[in-house]
């Protein structure tokens, strides 16, 4: 399964000496929403900065849109339409909501929703009142939706999320699900790292499991669903 | 009263070009994270530059077009160093960046040397602004009049490039957080080079504008280099506001402390910045520097206690060494105390960088305190040798605990800049304060006692004192209060979590490594019967830091074998070219490039031999280590 999509084999990772991932693979087709789910330390953060070569060492097959991407530099594979949205947010919080999105943009890329300042304010209701505010003075879920529209003015074919409802109110959580949905429909493929099953359980219609750095479980959500004892042994806290 | 208004005015006036070329720097590390040393030199050359073309193009619009194309001639100049050496360093420790580009301004000197000679050069005056308008009955320059105009003409202009244009909203968020830039599709490698050329164009513009008011000199780089890093310092690094304000403040200070204390005027300088440093030690809009770089002990592999080989190995050669002047003639035995000298000075700066994590640009500061605290023991107070050796250590560690107190409320690269501009301040009342310390004459007359006044005996006082500081620095980092200082390097939260405030600690590293810089300055002014204020000033620093690298900053052997060796060869350059600031600026660069851990520690890789194998882990376990308490 190529094409559009991601498709990553034997991705190891290192931190200094320690090696975080182990031999990790999955694929992701063109408009799939799909989840990466495990506990805390269980290496989903690394997996999606692994793929954004933002990890000092990393060693594997990354193959995006056809073409191989474990050796490009991060801006390159930013620029062929692979977004990033970090677990920490990082808004550039002396540049106001419409400069941030300022440094997101990227050219329109055939084939792909091409996203304007006003259709995110659309979107994302909360920042369009706030287009001069800078970002250090948003709140939590502000900057979660900053940090997405951003990402989107790249123009992404798949856009990786990392623990997009982490620290958010349930209120906050449920307007972002329905952005992500949104997204979904734009045609957007999606990689979502997260702890929150119930969160992952509203939008996804894949997951894999990771524990110490290795997939242990790959399945349709609705398998996941059916199967306890996994939930129980890769999940539960 | 007029004569003030005048002063103020001229004052504003000398403030534009020090803005120009501080606001190049605070941009250049606001992105790059690099203090580019190397400011300095390029403000000289767009001098210089200007100096030429004035003299080939005419008229008024010859003459400004004669400023900017040495600007842009000059930036371009920048832009081509920043692709083949910055971009090679940027990882690096901050060290070894303010190092590469201090050797690319010894390159530069003997350049300019070489293609504009050594004499002071006076340019053309400025078309239609020759003449001075006259303030309250008292003359200014027409010239100054639109200096003080370009100043915040300028500041309107950058604050526009920064807000209004995408690339400036993308310079503003690549100061903030590089990484996330580039995850957004931005190519940082041409944003920083677009940076880097814009800060030189600043720097040589400001340079350019000043020949219609003073002469060019090969001196204009290191006196510009200093007020600029007062004034980034003042005004907090990276912001180009704050720039603008620290500039006008120390120039006003600078005119009107010339009215006040006309021979000490860079004193109240010195206590300007003392003052904001206590109040906000990050300038007056600058942010606490969010710890990006390792500083460069933090490489060091685990240390341990010399095993008994290596103690013996060790007394082997301190055996031989007391042998040599059976062999050695005069000459040999001088060249030999110059080397025990360099080896206590180098080891006590390898002793505060390595043990204590902190880098200062600054070591001649207490060398050159010792040094004159001895010779003023001996011109003033008729105090003898072995008087001066005891006074010696106290006036550096005085001057360590004074500038110290400063110096440790700061951390990285704001550290190594303010122990620069506090030993340059020494070195300008030791130039300036000609009663006290005879000025560029120095003092003279400074000999040893009659026992210790042959070649020989002086050079086993000198082997006997270095052998002595070795080893008591080398305890001292196996000492409880050696734990607690690389307890705190390593990591600031947890040591203080224990009970160990980083700055009580470093404080006292740093009086420690002054009082042992001092003991190395005094001896060096009886072995040469004289001091001069050249041993204060900005080059004796950084002889230190390259005999420490060039040897290999992690171990204490290492910088005994760097001194050795550097004085070695220093003296042997001396007598081969004349050009030895571009051999031995092109060797600091190389050295930091290509061998960034000295001979010791490359030799150490390669053999792993008994001296230098430790137990358990190597380079990477110590990795491991930081790596994991980033992660926790």
């Amino acid at each position: 399964m190529t094409g559009a999509g991601l498709r990553v084999r034997d991705l190891d990772s290192f931190y200094g000496p320690a090696q975080i991932l182990f031999e990790v693979g999955f694929d992701v087709a063109p408009g799939e929403v799909v989840a990466l789910l495990g506990r805390n330390g269980a290496g989903k953060s690394t997996t999606l900065r692994s793929l954004m070569g933002l990890m000092a060492r990393r060693e594997g097959e990354i193959s995006f849109r056809d073409t191989r991407i474990e050796t490009l530099p991060t801006y390159e594979i930013a620029r062929l339409g692979l977004g990033y949205v970090p677990e920490d947010r990082r808004i550039f919080t002396e540049l106001t909501v419409e400069e941030n999105l300022t440094v997101g943009q990227q050219r329109p890329r055939e084939g792909v929703t091409t996203w304007t300042p006003e259709r995110l304010y659309a979107l994302f209701p909360n920042l369009a009142e706030m287009r001069r505010r800078p970002g250090g003075q948003m709140s939590g879920g502000e900057q979660q939706m900053l940090t997405i529209a951003r990402t989107l003015m790249g123009n992404p074919s798949l856009i990786l999320l990392d623990e997009p409802s982490e620290g958010l109110a349930p209120k906050i959580i449920e307007q972002m699900a329905d952005a992500i949905v949104t997204m979904k429909r734009e045609g957007l493929s999606i990689v979502i790292s997260e702890q929150n099953l119930h969160f992952a359980r509203l939008i996804c219609d894949r997951a894999y499991i990771l524990e110490k750095g290795r997939i242990r479980f790959q399945g349709s959500m609705a398998e996941l669903e059916a199967d306890e004892a996994v939930r129980n042994q890769y999940l539960a806290v | 009263m007029s004569l003030y208004v005048v002063q103020f005015l001229a004052g504003l006036a000398n403030a534009a070009s020090l803005f120009l070329a501080a606001s190049g720097l605070s941009l250049i590390f606001g992105v790059t994270r690099i203090v580019n040393f190397a400011h300095g030199a390029f403000y000289m050359l767009g001098a210089y530059m200007a100096f030429t073309l004035t003299r080939t193009l005419d008229g008024a619009v010859g003459f400004w077009a004669a400023i900017l194309i040495a600007a842009a001639v000059v930036a371009v100049m920048g832009a081509l160093l920043e692709m083949v050496l910055l971009r090679r360093i940027y990882q690096a420790p901050e060290l070894f960046q303010l190092l590469a580009t201090f050797g690319v301004t010894l390159m530069v000197e003997d350049i300019v040397l070489l293609v504009w000679g050594p004499e002071d050069l006076v340019g053309p005056r400025a078309p239609g602004l020759e003449g001075a308008i006259l303030v309250m009955g008292r003359p200014l320059p027409t010239y100054d009049i639109l200096l003080i105009a370009l100043g915040p003409i300028v500041l309107l202009g950058l604050w526009l490039l920064m807000h209004r244009t995408r690339w400036g909203v993308l310079v503003r968020a690549a100061t903030q957080d590089r990484d996330m830039v580039a995850a957004l599709g931005v190519n940082q490698k041409w944003l920083f080079t677009g940076v880097f050329t814009l800060g030189i164009f600043l720097a040589a513009l400001g340079g350019a504008l000043q020949i219609p008011r003073t002469a060019v000199s090969h001196h204009m780089d290191l006196s510009i280099i200093v007020e600029v890093f007062v004034i980034t310092v003042i005004g907090g690094l990276g912001s180009i506001t704050g720039a603008f304000l620290a500039a006008i403040l120390v120039s006003l200070l600078n005119a009107f402390g010339i009215l006040i204390f006309p021979s000490i005027s860079l004193v109240l300088i010195f206590l300007c910045m003392a003052v904001v440093l206590v109040i906000r030690p990050w300038g007056f809009l600058g942010k606490p520097v969010v710890a990006g770089h390792k500083s460069a002990g933090v490489t060091v592999r685990p240390w341990q206690p010399w095993s008994r080989e290596a103690r013996i190995g060790a007394a082997i050669v301190v055996a031989i060494a007391a042998l040599l002047p059976f062999w050695l003639g005069t000459y040999g035995l001088f060249v030999g105390a110059e080397m025990m000298i360099a080896v206590i000075f180098a080891v006590s700066l390898q002793f505060l960088m390595s043990t204590g994590g902190l880098d200062s640009f600054g070591h001649a500061a207490y060398f050159g305190l010792g040094a004159y605290g001895a010779a003023m023991a001996v011109k003033w107070l008729g105090a003898p040798m072995e008087a001066a050796l005891l006074i010696a250590p106290l006036t550096g560690l005085v001057g360590a605990l004074v500038f110290g107190w400063f110096c440790v409320r700061l951390s990285g690269v704001y550290f190594a800049m303010l122990t620069l501009a506090f030993a340059q301040i020494l070195w300008s009342i030791a130039f300036q304060w000609v009663p006290v310390t005879g000025g560029d004459n120095g003092i003279l007359g400074v000999w040893p006692s009659g026992w210790a006044s042959s070649p020989a005996t002086y050079y086993w006082l000198t082997l006997a004192v270095a052998v002595f500081s070795v080893a008591a620095l080398r305890m001292l980092v196996f000492s409880p209060f050696g734990y607690a200082l690389r307890g705190v390097r390593d990591s600031t939260l947890r040591a203080s979590a224990i009970g160990f405030s980083r700055q009580r600690v470093q404080y006292a590293a740093f009086a420690v490594a002054g009082a042992f810089a001092g003991l190395a300055g005094a001896l060096f002014a009886f072995l040469k019967g004289s001091i001069f204020p050249d041993a204060l000033s900005i080059p004796q620093s950084v002889d230190g830091l390259v005999m420490v690298l060039l040897g290999g900053i992690a171990t204490v052997s290492g910088s005994v074998v760097g001194a050795i060796v550097y004085t070695a060869a220093s003296i042997w350059l001396m007598s081969q070219t004349d050009l030895s600031r571009l051999v031995l600026g092109g060797l600091i660069v190389v050295l930091v490039v290509a061998f960034p851990k000295g001979i010791v520690g490359s030799i150490s890789d390669l053999v792993g031999g008994p001296l230098f194998r430790r137990r358990g882990a190597g380079p990477a376990g110590r990795e491991a280590a930081v790596a994991g308490s980033e992660g926790a």
